[in-house]
């Protein structure tokens, strides 16, 4: 027979763990219900194929794809910047690096994820753009590359760590075979084990994307905040976080159909983040049979 | 022969490669830290500690700033805590096939992958709106609480996953309850894991900005918090707000506010990795 309190308490722990479903329920319910007020009035056709973005203005405008094209570039450069580095990274620390030296350098790399987003803002604007307008002509003092390079920098970790992981789970009877073959340490690395975990590798890549596609101050202070549909890394653009900011520093209504736009862009970056967390469960699955 | 030759001289270039690389990370980190303290170390004094915000720069300071921040910390640390450590409990002791604890475990991984930016949006409509708490640092903190929650639960449920089942048969073959197994035991043996990620957590929390811009968290705010129903601002919201200013002496101020809010982040993190190691070293099962 169990005794009440028991039961009590586990009924008490169980409450607490629900409190995270509540969270996602709450979020999707805020993100529908406010957008829902936005698409009522703006038709979903404008929204999505509308190429100028400008609530704020007295002629209003309400076309996401210079919200995703800003987005777009600066996770794409991003990205370009932290996956060679993050995987070389990875297969350096896990294949060549002995055991003292991993152990100095993993917790350098992780300083990196612990400092605030703000200050790798600061970092992009005071540092980077200027370095860069020394070289490239034309770079305006916001702009999309400079912010993308931070933030490259700073999803770093979440793509060394990850692939790392991934790389050491590779059975070691892989490497003993390749060797025994002849292949030097570099060939084995990049022939047997990087493919033998590349489907781990692929999942820090799609969380590093989640990640850049989220990241806010970065991007809200180095890349400008002007709707730019454009391709151009030199130019000023702005992200759907970074809207989501400007909106907010101001003074916008309750109700009012500029406040709506922030849920609007809301769920679509968080349709985006969904998605590819979810595929990254996915492959995390699939590929954990594999070796199982 | 000379492919050979050319096989290994590839290996060991790739050594320099991979040193470079993985030097890149860490000298950017040196040269941005050296490059904030040359130019915010001079900023700092006294003045700068216990002034209010002012429009202009050289009499501004954070008092507000991080004050708010302590605020914030105390707060979010008062809701996240309890509610994590629970929810970490259960899943690891009490829910392991039920189909609850399943859900629950699905809805954590993916909350934990939802940008700070849309935690704010939440934030925003629940406790600003809805609840009608306005942006104030009880409407900062439960948001923000809210953002920490998954990785208090992740982190409590690695910490006693570490405690050996020796120790709960031990616990029940005394007779003990399931409760009192969990509370005299296994809490006090995961204890130096758990504190690890909570102070991890809310080293999180101290550095997020989107959401409390989000909330409405001012930038501007002449008065030190009192109650939690205040209105109020943080150092990085600070930060953000001089950053956003065209004159240098505003960069200057960014910079030293910037350095505390590091120490700050830095000192909370060398605690966290203190104490795993030293939980590491005691703990020999």
């Amino acid at each position: 027979m169990k005794r009440t309190g028991e039961v009590v308490i586990e009924k008490i722990l169980a409450l607490s763990g629900l409190i995270t479903v509540l969270t996602t329920a709450a979020i999707i319910w805020v993100l529908v219900s406010e957008s829902w007020g936005f698409f009522v009035t703006v038709p979903l056709s404008d929204f999505l194929f509308d190429t100028e973005w400008t609530p704020l203005f007295a002629q209003k405008r309400y076309g996401i794809l210079p919200l995703l094209s800003g987005t777009f570039l600066t996770t794409a450069i991003a990205i370009l910047t932290a996956v060679p580095l993050g995987i070389i990274i990875a297969v350096y620390l896990s294949e060549y690096a002995n055991h003292d030296l991993r152990k100095a350098l993993k917790p350098a790399l992780e300083v990196l994820a612990a400092v605030p987003t703000v200050v790798y803002g600061f970092f992009a604007l005071t540092v980077v753009t200027p370095f860069l307008q020394t070289f490239i002509p034309g770079l305006g003092s916001f702009n999309a590359l400079s912010a993308g390079i931070v933030m490259g920098i700073m999803i770093i970790p979440v793509i060394s760590s990850l692939s790392e992981d991934a790389l050491y789970a590779v059975p070691k009877s892989l490497r003993e075979a390749s060797y025994g073959m002849g292949a030097t340490k570099f060939q084995t690395s990049f022939k047997v084990i990087v493919p033998a975990a590349s489907s781990g590798i692929m999942v820090s890549v799609i969380l590093g994307i989640a990640r850049a596609i989220g990241e806010t101050m970065v991007v809200a202070i180095a890349a400008g905040q002007q709707p730019n549909l454009t391709l151009d890394p030199r130019e000023a653009v702005e992200t759907i976080t970074a809207y989501i900011v400007q909106v907010s520093l101001g003074d916008v209504e309750h109700g009012s159909i500029e406040y709506k736009t922030i849920f609007a862009a809301g769920i679509t970056l968080f349709v985006f983040t969904f998605l590819l967390n979810n595929l990254s469960f996915w492959l995390k699955q699939k590929y954990q049979e594999k070796y199982e | 022969m000379n492919k050979i030759r050319r096989n290994r001289l590839i290996d060991s270039a790739f050594k320099y490669v991979g040193v470079a690389c993985t030097g890149f990370g860490i000298i950017v980190l040196a040269i941005f830290l050296g490059d904030i303290l040359l130019k915010g170390i001079a900023r700092i004094d006294w003045d700068f500690l216990t002034n209010l915000p002012s429009r202009r720069a050289h009499r501004a300071g954070i008092l507000t700033a991080w004050t708010g921040t302590a605020w914030i910390l105390g707060l979010t640390a008062i809701i996240a805590i309890p509610l994590g450590v629970s929810a970490g409990i259960y899943l690891q002791e009490y829910g392991k096939k039920n189909r609850l604890a399943h859900i629950i475990e699905l809805n954590i991984a993916n909350l934990a992958g939802v940008p700070s930016i849309i935690y704010g949006l939440l934030g925003l409509q629940i406790f600003v709106r809805m609840l009608d708490w306005g942006g104030s640092l009880l409407a900062g903190a439960f948001t923000l609480a809210l953002l920490i929650l998954p990785i208090i639960i992740v982190a409590t449920r690695e910490a006693l996953k570490a405690v050996p089942n020796s120790l709960r048969e031990a616990s029940f073959g005394m007779g003990a309850t399931k409760w009192q197994t969990i509370w005299y035991q296994i809490l006090p043996a995961a204890s130096g894991g758990i504190l690890t990620g909570i102070i991890l957590a809310l080293s999180r929390a101290v550095g997020e900005t989107a959401p409390l811009i989000v909330i409405g968290a001012l930038a501007y705010v002449p008065f030190v918090a009192e109650t939690p129903m205040d209105e109020f601002t943080v150092l990085p919201i600070q930060i953000f707000n001089w950053v956003s200013r065209p004159q240098e002496a505003f960069l200057v101020n960014a910079a030293a506010a910037i350095i505390i809010l590091l120490a700050i982040t830095f000192v909370m993190n060398g605690i966290a990795v203190y104490l795993r190691n030293r939980w590491q070293k005691k703990v020999t099962w």
